[in-house]
């Protein structure tokens, strides 16, 4: 028995006990504060189900062996340039969700396949890479949303060229509209039906993807290219997969993320997204190596649990909450990627 | 691509003209891709050499020692220190007690450069220990660091200070007592501590640098004379340093406003001394072994070199360096932002170092310090060049920063490249 906890632990690592932990005394000081439960319940479900798909987008990129993609803003921005694109063509509700995906999806295959070359040049430091790419990206498009030529006036700036910092999107019956879908409530918790639904559904296209021939094949060149060079697989290119699929899944995230947002963020918005995403599926179990579906859902749940609980918990004990609240989550998230690369590069070297 | 025509012209030293062209034009890329840049936004922005200058001067002053910092780790092969910020975090958690204490002018320089020591080596040991877990991801660790240690300055800034560690200052603390305000006003305590010591005019400068120089170089070519090596070298440094003099005759005779332009020269001489320093450290034996074990862990650790000791050494240098550099940063901007200012240092001093040619794994105080040059022209003249281009000042900003996180995504993936296509090499033999 002993023997088996001590294994447990060497796998689970001490930096996801003390989170785990932490959320489990964040709950239990909840309920003895006496915080509206049944609010924080349907709180964390939204924010656990919203955050899921770019938290998935993370799970190809580990699998075909680049490492967490720290670059899926690329992705975050494909999803926001389909997104004004079904809005300047002043599309409502599920026309506009879906039709938004279909149009990202080109931008998305392209520069994935441009950001997977590359990350073939670079092998060995794809992380570092991945995220300055992805940051030089992000400052790009700032320039890009400052002269796109969109006139919708619901997000063009009103004088001259350019689209606004937030664009609402309630007037185009998009906000909430998958967490409305089919949503009930039971005991006061409201269950956003049509947001984990679409969720579990992506995660189980992630699924049924890796266990396709392809999938196998990513996954082998993932877990040791030597190995899959000489059982003839073409390591390269399933990693250009891998960064396809990532990007892709990354600006479908994004378009859940905004619609249950309620706001499409440009400029700014997307620069420390990957972080948060990355952070989520390292919280669940994954590692710089190796990743499950479980390990995003395990690690969505765990985190942003975390931080929505911990908003009312700490607003009993100090004043300045909001900013309490945004300290546990840079803590909490950066702290586990650096043990992350501490434990894959000392397994190395 | 970039290293094989290198390394032709390498082989070839009697090579051809052209080729040895080539071999400098893809050698200094970035740095040449640079200058055009710049050039090119200077024209655009119309913008009158007082100005800039002025500009160019203050900005230079208060970066380079930042820059310089990042020399020493890469020269023991840990590649561009991103955790530099935790220096810089150092310094301003020194300068809010410093300035709360209200020690001002040049003491209170003096009293934060000493107590940011202990705490920069602290630090600086704490980064180095972790650094030498993640060998061969030192700098996104170091990245990584510099956002996880934020969290915790953070807290002990917003959520400690008023309370669990007292600190009655209406002005520094929020009124509901807790809680640092989000920007620290300078001004009547260290503002220009530094800057302000010994301030001299421009063209005074150009003279005495010029003259300085001038038989500097003169004095080398003497003895170089005597020992017979090739002195062709000093005539550009001669006649660039009697320029820089009659330049500065000139202005000092034609009464241009450009006279009434400053130079800190007690800042240029801190940047002088670290120049020196470090020039001085590289050739201790300290700084050899520093050399070896940035060439080759292995090789040094067999030779007998503790390797993870000097990793650590590296560090915590290049951290005390930092936060010095930090605090002469901050006294010539005047006021800082709390919970900001740190976190900009790490990016855009390595982009500077980048800019002036440096790579992943060589840096030199003369990459160094041209890189702070070029990219703080850009900085001061494309906002500028934006609105005359475009009507819009906020592009010209945005492309900054795009340049700036644009140059060190490429200079990483033309040295992953490289250390690739050297590999391929090695195995293909």
């Amino acid at each position: 028995m002993l023997e088996l906890l001590k294994r447990f632990y060497a796998s689970f690592g001490l930096p996801r006990l003390i989170i785990l932990g932490f959320f489990i005394i964040l709950n239990i000081m909840a309920i003895v504060l006496e915080v509206n439960f049944p609010e924080l319940v349907s709180a964390s479900m939204v924010r656990i189900a919203m955050n899921g798909v770019l938290v998935l987008a993370i799970l190809p990129s580990i699998a075909c062996g680049t490492g967490p993609n720290f670059g899926v803003s690329l992705g975050i921005l494909c999803g926001l340039v389909g997104g004004l694109i079904a809005m300047e063509l002043r599309l409502d509700g599920y026309t506009n969700f879906f039709m938004a995906i279909v149009f990202s999806m080109p931008f998305a295959v392209a520069v994935g396949l441009g950001y997977g070359w590359l990350m073939n040049k670079v092998k060995g430091s794809e992380m570092m890479f991945a995220l300055f790419i992805g940051w030089s990206a992000v400052s790009l498009m700032k320039i890009f949303w400052l002269v796109a030529p969109f006139d919708n006036p619901e997000m063009a700036w009103p004088i001259g060229s350019g689209v606004r910092v937030t664009i609402s999107l309630v007037n185009r019956e998009l906000a909430q509209l998958l967490n409305q879908t089919w949503s009930f409530s039971v005991a006061g918790i409201t269950f956003p039906t049509g947001l984990i639904l679409f969720f579990l559904f992506c995660c189980f296209l992630v699924w049924l993807f890796m266990r396709s021939k392809t999938g196998i094949a990513m996954l082998a060149a993932g877990d040791n290219p030597r190995f899959a060079e000489a059982a003839g697989i073409n390591v390269d290119r399933q990693r250009i997969y891998g960064t396809i699929i990532s990007t892709m899944l990354g600006a479908v995230g994004i378009l859940v993320y905004a619609q249950s947002f309620g706001f499409f963020q440009l400029y700014e918005g997307p620069h420390f997204m990957p972080m948060i995403a990355v952070a989520a599926i390292l919280i669940g179990g994954a590692s710089i190596k190796k990743a499950s579906i479980a390990n995003v859902i395990i690690g969505v749940i765990l985190f942003q649990g975390i931080l929505v609980v911990a908003m009312p918990v700490f607003n009993i004990f100090t004043q300045d909450m909001a900013s309490m609240a945004e300290i546990s989550r840079v803590i909490i998230q950066n702290g586990i990627i650096l043990y992350a690369l501490t434990q894959v590069v000392s397994g190395r070297d | 691509m970039s290293s094989e025509t290198v390394e032709k012209v390498a082989q070839k030293p009697g090579g051809k003209f052209k080729q040895a062209l080539i071999g400098f034009l893809t050698a200094h890329m970035v740095t040449i891709m640079f200058v055009l840049l710049s050039l090119l936004a200077l024209y655009l922005s119309g913008m009158n050499a007082t100005l800039y200058l002025n500009d160019i001067i203050s900005r230079v002053s208060r970066n380079s020692f930042l820059v310089l910092a990042l020399i020493i780790p890469v020269v023991a092969g840990m590649g561009l220190n991103f955790a530099i910020v935790l220096g810089a975090m150092a310094a301003q958690a020194v300068i809010i007690f410093v300035t709360h204490w209200g020690v001002g002018g040049f003491a209170g320089i003096l009293l934060s450069m000493a107590l940011v020591t202990p705490l920069g080596i602290f630090l600086g040991y704490l980064t180095g220990k972790l650094l030498n877990r993640t060998k061969g991801q030192e700098m996104i660790t170091g990245l990584i660091l510099g956002f996880f240690a934020a969290g915790i300055y953070w807290f002990i800034f917003l959520q400690l200070v008023g309370g669990f560690i007292p600190m009655d200052n209406e002005v520094l603390v929020l009124s509901s007592g807790v809680g640092i305000r989000t920007t620290v006003d300078l001004s009547g305590g260290l503002r220009y501590g530094l800057d302000d010591v010994w301030r001299l005019s421009l063209p005074v400068v150009m003279l005495l640098f010029g003259a300085i120089f001038a038989s500097i170089q003169g004095f080398s070519y003497l003895k170089s004379e005597r020992q017979g090596e090739s002195k062709s070298r000093f005539y550009y440094g001669i006649v660039i340093a009697l320029a820089a003099a009659a330049g500065g005759i000139f202005l000092i005779g034609s009464g241009s406003l450009i006279n009434n332009i400053t130079v800190p020269a007690g800042t240029w001489i801190a940047i002088g001394l670290l120049c020196l320093f470090i020039n001085f450290f590289t050739r201790t034996k300290m700084g050899q072994d520093m050399r070896s074990v940035g060439q080759d862990r292995h090789v040094a650790a067999v030779s007998g070199i503790p390797v993870d000791k000097i990793r650590i050494i590296a560090i915590i240098m290049s951290t005390v360096l930092a936060g010095w550099g930090h605090i002469i940063f901050l006294q010539n901007m005047g006021a800082f932002s709390t919970y900001g200012s740190y976190e900009q240092i790490g990016f855009y001093a390595i982009a500077a170092i980048l800019i002036g040619g440096a790579t992943v794994t060589k840096a030199t105080i003369g990459q160094a310090l041209l890189g702070v040059f070029l990219f703080h022209t850009l900085f001061i003249v494309a906002p500028a060049a934006g609105r005359e281009t475009f009507g819009d000042a906020q592009i010209g900003e945005y492309f900054r920063v795009f340049v700036a996180y644009g140059v060190i995504g490429l200079t990483l993936a033309m040295h992953a490249w490289k250390v690739r296509l050297q590999s391929q090499q090695k195995l293909g033999r």
